[in-house]
């Protein structure tokens, strides 16, 4: 009976979490659907007058379909951003976890301590340098700093030391294949979990930048679907239908990370795990 | 990065051929600077130059030439931004706010996160992996759209809450912590919540029954044997989510305009922002970054230093 109860109350308590984390999503797809006056005269709840198809044709109309070219910058950001990226960590976690060389572990102390450098620190500066390199309000000036992941590395060390065993390093070795070969063709497809995992934590982490673009982007074809739905909300206050484009394009913003995430789970779960249990 | 490149010995007695040891050795330095130099090239394009690039500007100020003639020029000025800044009521005041967020964040956030981690740990939670997902979901939302949606459930009108609950102002002056605070809640709990959850289930399963066996119930296995054994991870989590703190720019950025609370120089980094943008003040900008980033370290040394002493 008591075990019964506890049951009840878990349970309970877990529904009570999941409607606060779920109900603001839910309050977002009932609202792509609605009319700007439907909006604020239904429920937030409930279904109005079925809208949506109108607001997914404004959202497209607006600005020559400008939101298509964010959704395709965020894309080509956080996309090739976060594999670029994720190569990069995955061979210097690699080499730091396989090799031993003089002066290694302190390097990694290094990496360690631009972990904790805030990113909003580095963008001031970033920019003013970008500005004399004539890299401001380019593709290259989002693109280029959000390859860094010094996170990355660190996590790319933990799961090289798990998924490579160093046997099969000196098999190939002894077989005559050269380090960079050994790599590429034998370390890396057993490192494919680790670059996944990798790649997911850069790919959200570009997908959510917000700072960066910010500072460095005044072309509206260059901005990241973040920032161009902040500026679309920031015209709300004088024109209220900006209300409806905001509310619509951001959910076609968040609903294919939804999906990704719920098929990749395993992913971030083992990185989210490797990098805190130590 | 040195490190990788060392410099090659000198060529004493020139062999006609290097022995086989002396070229593996060079293929394997060649390998470790091959598979580092890509991340270091950029770490140190991307966080160190312009560390040392605001290091370099928050020295010097620009001031107009005495007469008015020839435009501005850069003189160096010590360490007088940073103590500008410091003197900045609009700074200081940026970090009372972050700490009155922190105070009211951190123990709702670690808190609410352990409890959830232990109760899907408990053994009498159903449906688990749903569980996970649906608490995780909010953080895959970018913080600028989180900060959107609530910002309309903030909005007298639209917002169900407010129809619900009566005529409460989120976005008021004396309420936008809370608001603030409330989003980055939702962003984050789940994130956290895994994350403990991932070392729960990491403890073994004897160390557990041993505990039952000892007569212990639930509640009392969960917090004298559960917890201490995830400590790691909690302070990590702490760690990460006071640097976070410290950051705070998006979500007050998207609640700015429409709250009367929020002001343009709200947070430290957005008085950095506020400085640089509006202000064109790069020399004070700079030590205003600085300030907060090496508060960040300081912050990160003790929260470790305190987690390691207190094992």
């Amino acid at each position: 009976m008591n075990r019964l109860m506890s049951r009840g109350a878990v349970n309970a308590l877990l529904i009570l979490a999941a409607a606060y984390t779920l109900l603001p999503l839910s309050w977002l797809l009932f609202s792509s659907t609605k009319s700007l006056p439907d909006l604020y005269a239904t429920s937030g709840f409930a279904f109005g007058d079925l809208n949506l198809g109108a607001n997914l044709a404004k959202v497209a109309g607006e600005g020559d379909g400008i939101f298509f070219r964010w959704y395709l910058n965020s894309v080509l950001y956080a996309g090739v951003g976060g594999a670029i990226s994720a190569l990069v960590s995955v061979m210097c976690g690699y080499a730091f976890d396989k090799y031993a060389w003089l002066g290694k572990e302190k390097l990694f102390g290094l990496v360690l301590l631009g972990v904790l450098v805030p990113t909003t620190a580095t963008a001031l500066p970033l920019y003013l340098l970008a500005s004399k390199a004539g890299l401001v309000n380019t593709f290259w000036a989002v693109f280029i700093p959000v390859l860094v992941h010094p996170f990355g590395v660190y996590l790319a060390r933990v799961l090289s030391s798990g998924y490579v065993p160093g046997e099969v390093l000196e098999a190939a070795r002894s077989d005559g294949a050269g380090e960079v070969r050994t790599f590429f063709s034998i370390a890396l497809p057993m490192l494919k979990p680790a670059f996944v995992t990798i790649f997911l934590f850069q790919f959200t982490a570009i997908w959510n930048n917000f700072f960066l673009p910010l500072v460095m982007l005044s072309d509206q074809k260059l901005f990241p679907l973040s920032l161009g739905l902040f500026s679309w909300n920031s015209q709300a206050y004088a024109f209220p239908e900006y209300q409806t484009l905001t509310i619509t394009g951001a959910l076609l913003s968040i609903v294919p990370l939804l999906v990704v995430f719920g098929f990749l789970q395993r992913f971030w779960k083992a990185g989210m795990t490797a990098g805190s249990v130590k | 990065m040195a490190t990788t490149v060392e410099a090659p010995p000198p060529p004493t007695r020139a062999k006609p051929r290097p022995s086989p040891r002396r070229t593996e050795n060079w293929r394997r330095r060649g390998a470790i600077t091959l598979f580092t130099a890509p991340f270091f090239v950029l770490f140190a394009g991307v966080i160190v130059a312009p560390l040392g690039y605001a290091l370099y500007l928050s020295l010097f100020s620009e001031k107009s030439s005495g007469l008015g003639f020839g435009g501005k020029e850069t003189v160096f000025v010590g360490l007088s931004n940073y103590l500008d800044t410091l003197a900045d009521r609009a700074f200081t005041d940026g970090f009372l706010v972050v700490a009155g967020y922190c105070l009211i964040y951190i123990p709702l956030m670690i808190g609410g996160a352990l409890a959830l981690a232990l109760l899907l740990d408990s053994g009498l939670a159903r449906l688990s992996k749903f569980f996970q997902l649906a608490l995780f979901m909010p953080h895959v939302v970018p913080g600028v759209i989180a900060g959107l949606i609530w910002l309309y459930l903030y909005t007298p009108g639209i917002s169900p809450i407010i129809d619900l609950l009566g005529d409460v102002d989120f976005l008021g002056a004396s309420n936008v912590l809370g608001s603030v605070v409330n989003i980055a809640l939702w962003e984050w709990i789940g994130y956290n919540m895994i994350i403990y959850f991932a070392a729960l289930q990491a403890i073994p399963r004897e160390v557990i029954e041993a505990a039952t066996i000892d007569g212990a119930g639930a509640l009392r296995t969960a917090i004298s044997v559960k917890l201490p054994l995830i400590r790691a991870a909690v302070i990590t989590t702490v760690l990460f989510t006071i640097i976070g703190s410290l950051q705070l720019f998006t979500e007050p950025m998207v609640l700015d305009n429409p709250s009367d609370g929020v002001v343009s120089t709200w947070t430290p980094n957005m008085y950095a922002y506020t400085e640089a943008f509006a202000k064109n003040d790069y020399g004070q900008a700079a030590a205003s970054s600085l300030i907060l980033a090496g508060l960040a370290a300081a912050l990160s040394f003790f929260v470790t230093r305190w987690g390691n002493r207190t094992r």
